[in-house]
């Protein structure tokens, strides 16, 4: 598949997600239990993102002695916890890395 | 009442805190596209079509791991699986309006502007409250697609040693800054980190995040099954 044709596609789906409910839905179609359920999306899925990208190195083996992106990540987080602040954790987290592999 | 254009303001001013993360976010999606090796008018259309932070970014993730079209494009739908519940959520709104207005208004439905404008649409009852909604949209819109074409200059600009893909991780952690603090959040957090990181490898066709997301929302299944009839 081309570089264009994918990016159509995931356009299209990103789009189908947005629009299907807005002009489909009756009041009634989603239940409370399907939507607290779909309420834990993002903590299902985000992480899938989020922790390969820390414990694997580049060839995707898993990292764990000697990475400092587990430290900054950790940081980040409990910036996180603490600040509820976005923003506070992504430059708490980007600092902290800096930090190690470049000071330390 | 007030004016279509005064509801629309508010929705722009209400936003407007939450467009502070989306600036990095948008230089690290163009400079990391223009690094894998998409052209920079590809790389401008991903945010123009697609239009979604985590849609894209999941996009890169999977396409310079080698992962196949189809792998690519079910990951992509399965991380904007959230949208039907924002859609189902204030669909009921917008309910009134002729079907151009929720065709643009879907375009426009993404994390920051539903998170900000639901609560405008549950307290105010005006006819016209969905510009509100439209605001908000089209303000990330603007910040998104500015930061996306700085990131595309930028790219060769910034240089590898500052590890700068790190804040993929980084800024899709921040976005769960609200439920570290809730224990049914932390052990889908925990389970659904492990099986990505464990199957990156192991799983076939690249397919973990949507392994790893659909075995988060099992846990997620039972867990709030068990909470309630312990209730």
């Amino acid at each position: 598949m081309s570089n264009w044709a994918l990016i159509i596609y995931c356009g299209l789906i990103t789009y189908l997600t947005r629009f299907l409910m807005i002009a489909l839905i009756k009041k009634e179609m989603f239940n409370n239990r399907v939507r607290e359920v779909l309420s834990y999306v993002p903590s299902a899925i985000f992480p899938a993102i989020i922790f390969p990208a820390i414990f694997l190195d580049s060839s995707g083996s898993i990292l764990v002695e000697d990475n400092p992106k587990i430290m900054a990540a950790l940081i980040a987080a409990l910036i996180g916890i603490f600040s509820r602040s976005i923003i506070a954790t992504i430059f708490s987290g980007l600092a902290s890395y800096w930090f190690l592999i470049f000071v330390v | 009442m007030k004016s279509n254009f005064k509801v629309f303001l508010k929705g722009i001013i209400d936003v407007s805190p939450l467009m502070i993360p989306v600036v990095p976010f948008g230089l690290i999606f163009g400079v990391l596209a223009i690094d894998i090796g998409f052209t920079p008018i590809e790389t401008m259309a991903m945010s123009l079509i697609i239009f979604g932070g985590a849609s894209q970014i999941v996009l890169l993730q999977l396409f310079s791991g080698g992962a196949s079209s189809l792998v690519i494009i079910s990951s992509v739908g399965a991380v904007n699986s959230r949208h039907l519940l924002y859609g189902a959520v204030v669909s009921e709104h917008l309910s009134d309006l002729k079907l151009i207005w929720k065709i643009i208004i879907s375009y426009f439905l993404i994390d920051q502007a539903y998170a900000i404008s639901n609560e405008y649409l549950k307290k105010n009852k005006y006819q016209n409250r969905y510009f509100h909604l439209v605001g908000a949209g089209a303000t990330c819109w603007v910040i998104w697609q500015s930061t996306t074409f700085l990131g595309i200059m930028l790219g060769a600009a910034i240089p590898e040693k500052l590890g700068l893909s790190f804040a993929v991780p980084l800024t899709f952690l921040a976005l769960l800054v609200n439920d570290f603090r809730k224990l049914i959040n932390v052990i889908i957090i925990i389970v659904s980190g492990f099986v990505a990181t464990l199957g990156y490898n192991y799983i076939p066709f690249k397919a973990y995040v949507i392994v790893a997301g659909l075995t988060g929302l099992l846990v997620a299944m039972i867990l709030t099954k068990i909470v309630k009839s312990n209730e």
